[in-house]
């Protein structure tokens, strides 16, 4: 196998994974504070509709960005008021939010951009880094197939995990998740806490939309998010409820899509449908105990009601 | 004399209670239409004024496409079967406390299965029916009990394995179509069952079939079960209070698996009659089947109550089937799906209710 072959197989497992890597981030922050997130599929197709309309209204991909994660943060604002004020179910919640969005979107479609099944193709973020850094052998190449979503990503997850062990805000999070009775008597507000990780796990789920839609193709199409959200909970629990675990996940779970699709080309590729399944098999083994450890946040799933037993 | 009048109370408080346990769904519904509306007007450009006109169109078009002339009552007819089976599937599974998430796998899995067994060539009919609906019942309940086992033995939420689950039976069912000599080669579809293993319809040239009748009956025998039986009350204690229950005597486990299985199997005879009665093949699945979804809107509109499903799912395949006179008369079908996730979202709300009474209790307290 040539090097060359290798970049583009690796540049092309970052690209696919970044959507994930962002929604599973979001994912993360979500659980760790106590609130399952079943709705993270619907929060990125809301995310992967807007930026395109964003895109398509202003002619700027990077209002279309910022669209898509005000339109995720939205979302998960319904998801988070029901789960935490309301105490509805968090999977009921979640569910509802993922039909929800689905029909929106297309409901959408039809309304702004005045046909179905799918919308135009806006400007999507171009993608130009400076010839000196092209020119470098190998990485130079393995750069230039990237995008700045792929960057972004990287760099979220850094921030993710430094936020998350590293500052007061995370002991927080991570308290709140574990036991919020005992993180309320140390006069943390478990509801401001909660409120503001689900909000950031819609917008993270929202960007990972935009990296789905702007990123790769700069339209959106019914289905086009096909389950990703789902992938991304699987690489949250399979990544061990941790940012570079999560990473790992999501570029292990998109090498074998990346394979497959490199495969194809040579003579002795095994069927889609078994790269399609790796990553929800490993996850079931995963928590199952057959592969590595899990173990999510004690309080996750559960509302936490304030003077209870 | 007060004999009579217990009797009259109780009769009494049957009705409240009845009346009560259906006010909230009546709410959730008459909201959702409320909200609805307003999308029917965007869509069709109609100012804030015509508000009821909207109101008028929403419902007068649902009307006429779920029960306007015969041929969309059928199909009516039609959509409502497969629901009241996921919707049942749902209710058990929450009855025990437990999310199935998996019902559109479950489902997948049935309709596989009966796709297989329906082509077995020169049985009887009769024979030939009762297998497909075993082979479907068994799918589903082996799809379900994977889950249920591994909830039971290891601890895992059954919500993930479940969702996990789903997708692996669509990988399946893709591999075992496109794939395997289960499928037509370049066709993307298993073969045709054969004649002897169709469920009659009502009508040549719709999907309304005898199933209808299974499903009715599947709904009023888990009612039954989980009301009249020991093994439905083992089932319920469980869902209400696992600890109480245990303490009780209820293993836990092996109630877990049974509801699981329960579940599973009511989904995959849906899946299979669907095949056997509607479909009479299974092509190759771009998405998860959207009954399966549906399904939990069915069971939670209707508390988790077996009969209470079938009127529920009744709504609901209304809604699926009037989706093409919507569409024709300017209003996309969407609309549909965004009344169903509006009816879950407030369904799961039920807690503002008891929200508003607490707060009244509470407030009662501090003015004393």
């Amino acid at each position: 196998m040539s090097s060359v072959i290798l970049i583009t197989l690796l540049a092309q497992t970052l690209r696919i994974a970044t959507p994930l890597i962002f929604a599973a981030l979001g994912g993360i922050f979500s659980e760790k504070s106590g609130v399952v997130n079943i709705g993270l599929e619907g929060m990125m197709i809301i995310g992967a509709f807007f930026s395109v309309y964003g895109s398509y209204i202003t002619g700027s991909p990077l209002m279309g960005i910022v669209f898509g994660v005000v339109a995720g943060g939205v979302l998960a604002l319904i998801h988070a008021v029901l789960s935490i004020h309301l105490r509805a179910d968090q999977v009921i919640s979640g569910t509802a939010i993922n039909l929800f969005s689905t029909a929106l979107a297309s409901f959408l479609i039809f309304k702004l951009f005045g046909k179905g099944g799918q919308t135009d193709i806006v400007k999507g973020l171009s993608y130009n880094i400076p010839d000196a850094i092209t020119n470098i052998p190998l990485i130079g190449k393995f750069i230039s197939e990237l995008n700045w979503f792929v960057i972004l990503a990287i760099i979220l997850v850094f921030v993710s995990h430094y936020v998350l062990y590293k500052t007061p805000l995370g002991l927080r999070i991570r308290a709140v998740g574990e036991h919020p009775k005992a993180a309320d008597t140390l006069g943390i507000n478990v509801y401001k806490i909660r409120y503001f990780c689900v909000i950031l796990s819609g917008m993270l789920a929202g960007l990972g939309g935009a990296a789905l839609s702007l990123g790769i193709t700069p339209l959106y199409r019914e289905g086009m998010v096909a389950g990703r959200g789902f992938i991304a909970l699987a690489a949250v629990i399979f990544g061990n409820w941790k940012p570079f675990g999560a990473l790992g996940a999501s570029l292990l779970f998109a090498f074998g899509s990346a394979f497959n699709i490199f495969a194809q080309g040579l003579s002795w590729n095994l069927p889609t449908e078994v790269y399609d399944v790796i990553p929800y098999v490993l996850t079931m083994l995963a928590l199952a105990g057959f592969v590595g450890k899990t173990t999510g946040p004690i309080a996750s799933g559960k509302p936490y009601e304030k003077g209870s037993r | 004399m007060n004999k009579v009048e217990n009797k009259n109370n109780n009769s009494v408080n049957i009705v409240k209670n009845t009346l009560k346990a259906l006010a909230f769904p009546f709410f959730s519904i008459i909201v959702s239409i409320f909200v609805a509306v307003f999308f029917v007007m965007w869509a069709k450009g109609y100012s804030i004024l015509q508000y009821f006109s909207a109101l008028g169109d929403l419902f007068g078009l649902i009307y006429k496409g779920g029960f306007g002339n015969t041929r969309v009552t059928f199909v009516t007819v039609s959509e409502v079967t497969p629901l009241i089976f996921t919707g049942v599937a749902n209710a058990v599974a929450f009855k025990t406390g437990l999310f199935n998430i998996g019902v559109a796998g479950q489902f997948i899995l049935g309709m596989l299965a009966a796709a297989i067994v329906g082509t077995i060539p020169g049985l009887n009919p009769v024979i030939h029916i009762i297998l497909i609906i075993l082979a479907g019942l068994v799918a589903g309940g082996i799809w379900g009990a994977i889950p249920g086992y591994l909830k039971a033995k290891v601890g895992t939420h059954e919500v993930i394995n479940t969702i996990m689950m789903n997708y692996i039976s669509m990988a399946l069912a893709n591999f075992l179509i496109l794939r395997t000599h289960f499928g037509v080669p370049g066709k993307a579809s298993t073969p045709n069952i054969q004649k002897s293993a169709e469920l009659h319809r009502f009508v040549s040239g719709s999907g309304a079939n005898i199933s209808i009748f299974l499903a009715i009956a599947v709904a009023i025998f888990i009612f039954w079960l989980l009301w009249k039986t020991t093994v439905g009350y083992e089932i319920r204690a469980v869902g209400i209070n696992p600890h109480g229950a245990e303490y009780g005597g209820i293993n836990i486990a092996k109630n877990t698996v049974l509801a699981m299985v329960l579940s599973g199997a009511i989904a995959g005879v849906g899946g299979a009659t669907h095949v056997a009665g509607v479909l009479h093949n299974v092509k190759d699945f771009m998405a998860l089947p959207s009954y399966g979804f549906d399904g939990i809107a069915v069971a939670l509109l209707a508390k988790s109550n077996p009969i209470g499903c079938i009127a529920s799912a009744l709504l609901f395949g209304t809604l699926n089937s009037s989706s093409r006179t919507l569409e024709l008369n300017g209003i996309p079908k969407e609309i549909v799906y965004l009344i169903q996730a509006i009816i879950i979202i407030f369904v799961a709300t039920d807690y503002i209710v008891k929200y508003f009474s607490e707060k009244k209790k509470k407030e009662a307290i501090t003015n004393e």
